[in-house]
């Protein structure tokens, strides 16, 4: 992904002269080890109980203290059963979606937050899906309370989740179109006058990068 | 010419007889459906209904009066809080995720502060007062969230007088948050960075009279409900959920507590410093609605405990600072209470309008356009009244949030009314949800 400038408004004269900067960032690569606490232990498991685990999980990454395992979509339930039948996570947090329209081939991501009050350890697992092909296999038969968070993410994102007892929509109406979380679904609003002024709707406000 | 029957009038659908009841016509209902056949009826309970929490529906399958099957249907109350605050910046977050789930605001606020403090690195930066202010904070929240549980709970089930006490409960808490923070609800009190302003003169005694006040008057509800003979006909063995049904469901909370399993964010994944507090966890063996309503109950007097040793914190720490030292992320925490309210710092607006005007350019950026968070997500959890209040919020470096998602335990939880409720008695459904205790302000978010 490229960025350009820095900082401040984007539709005002740059006189910083820092928005002529074009800025390259990776998105590939994974944290070194050690990755610290309980991090080593749950990667070490997982590489024993699952085989193909190279193959499966594209990149660690240790952030902020938390450990994410970038899934491949099609090793998705594999992971997730042997997660929740050897490591015991026992429950998943639901599921929340991201929405990257600039990262091509790449747009939506799942992520899933793992909970294990076994060995009292957190864990997040991340699936990137192309916006033309966003289909992700459900973990409801894992656990069967992430049933409502799939529909919320295919509700607000459209992502279609293969194997889903009844994906419909959740907190929007039946006959809704669009996806509303998506970057592309604009927020909508009129302006506003107040004593005089007229305040734009908080989407044709001014941004600052 | 048709003449509308005002006594359940009825219409044929492909999927069969509807018929429209208002109330007072039941039984011309079952007279009508007496003379079919069909022995199967699916009511549709809400959304607009007394006993349901709010805006929920629930479709019910019923043969007779046992319930064959349950589903739910939410997002009548959906507002779209997750999109808008993408459009502002992080620190008008708050003002929006106070407004979720709207019986336990401070919790909302925390868990989306403490995330964005995360992603700062600055959680250890964040001044103890204001830690300490956050959990008494939070704690009397507790208290006042689990009274309309309980209150709204009792009354669901016919009950009228456990509500009147815990709603006068409830009023001595709002009371505190008005003096404290202006406001009775939606505060947006805690911000990232600490707090929004410290403590008024002279809380800290009037806070210590209100938790004796709550410890004698809590007597009234617990002789009135416990042990009571037609309470306990009403919640033993209805809604039962057992560990294994609760961990796959993702339940957590009082539900979670109720199958005997002590797990509590508060002591398990302590944040604001909870680890230095004595309470205890409370738990029930029974997986059902008495074993909740227990929990919940009990739950008063730890709440009380960790309030009055958080004000003994508080007096040590007097004068303390209740806003991180960055003065890039913190906004003027010096407000000054007015009249009829919450005011401007007088000495804040003399000093950028009048001295400095360095200030009131650094002033200007910092509320219009707001500060700068690292690219990155988190996710962080708090014990809230009803379970993992869960915040997962993502930045992409600019100074709005990129997305943020909240799990919100009262949407989680609500699944389990199925689990609870089919092939029980269509009365005990009531029971059932009232105990999950959802919310729908943060269900449908």
């Amino acid at each position: 992904m490229t960025e350009n400038g820095m900082f401040g408004a984007s539709d005002s004269g740059d006189t910083s002269g820092y928005g002529g900067l074009v800025q390259t960032t990776s998105t590939t690569g994974s944290t070194e080890r050690p990755y610290g606490g309980y991090f080593d232990a749950v990667v070490d498991d997982l590489e024993r109980a699952y085989p193909e685990f190279s193959q499966a999980i594209e990149r660690v990454i240790v952030d902020r203290g938390e450990l994410t395992l970038h899934v491949k979509r099609e090793k998705l339930l594999e992971v997730a059963m042997i997660l929740r039948d050897n490591l015991k996570f026992e429950s998943c947090m639901g599921v929340s979606g991201i929405h990257y329209p600039e990262n091509l081939g790449r747009e939506l991501v799942a992520v899933y937050p793992l909970l294990s009050m076994t060995n009292n350890r957190r864990i997040r697992l991340e699936v990137s899906l192309s916006d033309s092909d966003a289909h992700i296999p459900s973990l409801v038969d894992v656990w069967a309370g992430n049933n409502w968070h799939e529909r919320e993410t295919f509700d607000m994102f459209g992502i279609i989740f293969d194997g889903h007892p009844g994906l419909t929509r959740i907190l929007m109406p039946d006959d809704w179109q669009g996806h509303p979380q998506r970057k592309d679904y604009a927020l909508g609003g009129i302006p506003v006058e107040y004593k005089g002024a007229t305040i734009p709707a908080p989407s044709n406000r001014r941004t600052y990068k | 010419m048709t003449i509308f029957d005002p006594y359940a009038p009825s219409r044929e659908t492909t999927e069969g007889t509807v018929f429209s009841v208002t109330g007072g016509d039941w039984d011309s209902l079952i007279q009508e459906i007496g003379s079919t056949k069909e022995e199967r009826v699916v009511v549709n309970m809400g959304p607009q209904h007394p006993s349901t929490h709010g805006v929920l529906r629930l479709v019910l399958e019923l043969e007779g009066e046992t319930v064959t099957e349950v589903r739910c249907g939410i997002g009548y109350l959906h507002t779209g809080i997750e999109k808008n605050i993408e459009y502002r910046n992080w620190t008008q977050g708050t003002t929006f995720v106070t407004r979720m789930d709207y019986l336990s605001p401070l919790f909302n606020e925390t868990a989306y502060c403490l995330a964005i403090e995360k992603l700062l690195g600055i959680t250890s930066d964040v001044p103890e007062r204001a830690s300490v202010i956050r959990v008494m904070m939070m704690e009397l929240n507790r208290i006042s969230s689990h009274m309309v549980a309980l209150g709204t709970g009792a009354l669901e089930l016919g009950a009228i007088t456990p509500m009147f006490f815990a709603f006068r409960e409830r009023e001595i808490v709002l009371d505190l948050f008005e003096m404290i923070s202006g406001l009775r609800m939606n505060m947006a009190y805690i911000r990232p960075g600490g707090v929004q302003q410290d403590l008024p003169e002279g809380a800290i005694p009037k806070i210590r009279d209100a938790v004796k006040l709550m410890r004698k008057n809590f007597k009234d509800n617990s002789t009135l409900l416990i042990g009571n003979s037609i309470w306990l006909k009403r919640t033993q063995g209805i809604g039962y959920l057992d560990l294994a049904g609760a961990t796959t469901l993702g339940i957590t909370g009082p539900v979670l507590r109720s199958t005997g399993l002590p797990w509590d964010l508060r002591k398990v994944q302590p944040y604001c410093g909870y680890e230095g507090y004595n309470f205890d966890v409370i738990t029930a063996d029974t997986c059902d609605v008495y074993g909740r309503f227990l929990i919940r109950m009990n739950e008063l007097e730890q709440s009380l405990r960790i309030i009055e040793q958080a004000l003994d914190k508080l007096e040590k720490l007097e004068g303390a600072p209740v806003m991180v030292a960055d003065k890039k992320i913190a906004w003027p925490a010096q407000l000054a209470l007015g009249s009829d309210g919450l005011g401007n710092s007088l000495n804040h607006i003399r000093e950028i309008m009048g001295t400095s005007m360095e200030s009131l350019i650094h002033h200007f950026k910092l509320v219009t356009e707001g500060f700068r968070v690292p690219a990155g997500q988190v996710y962080q959890a708090v014990e809230s009244p009803r379970g993992e209040l869960g915040a997962h919020v993502v930045s992409d470096g600019g100074t709005r949030p990129y997305r943020v998602h909240f799990r919100d335990p009262s949407f989680n939880n609500l699944q389990a009314t199925a689990a609870m409720s089919e092939g029980g008695m269509i009365a005990d459904i009531i029971g059932a949800v009232a105990s999950i205790d959802p919310v729908m302000g943060g269900v449908d978010r």
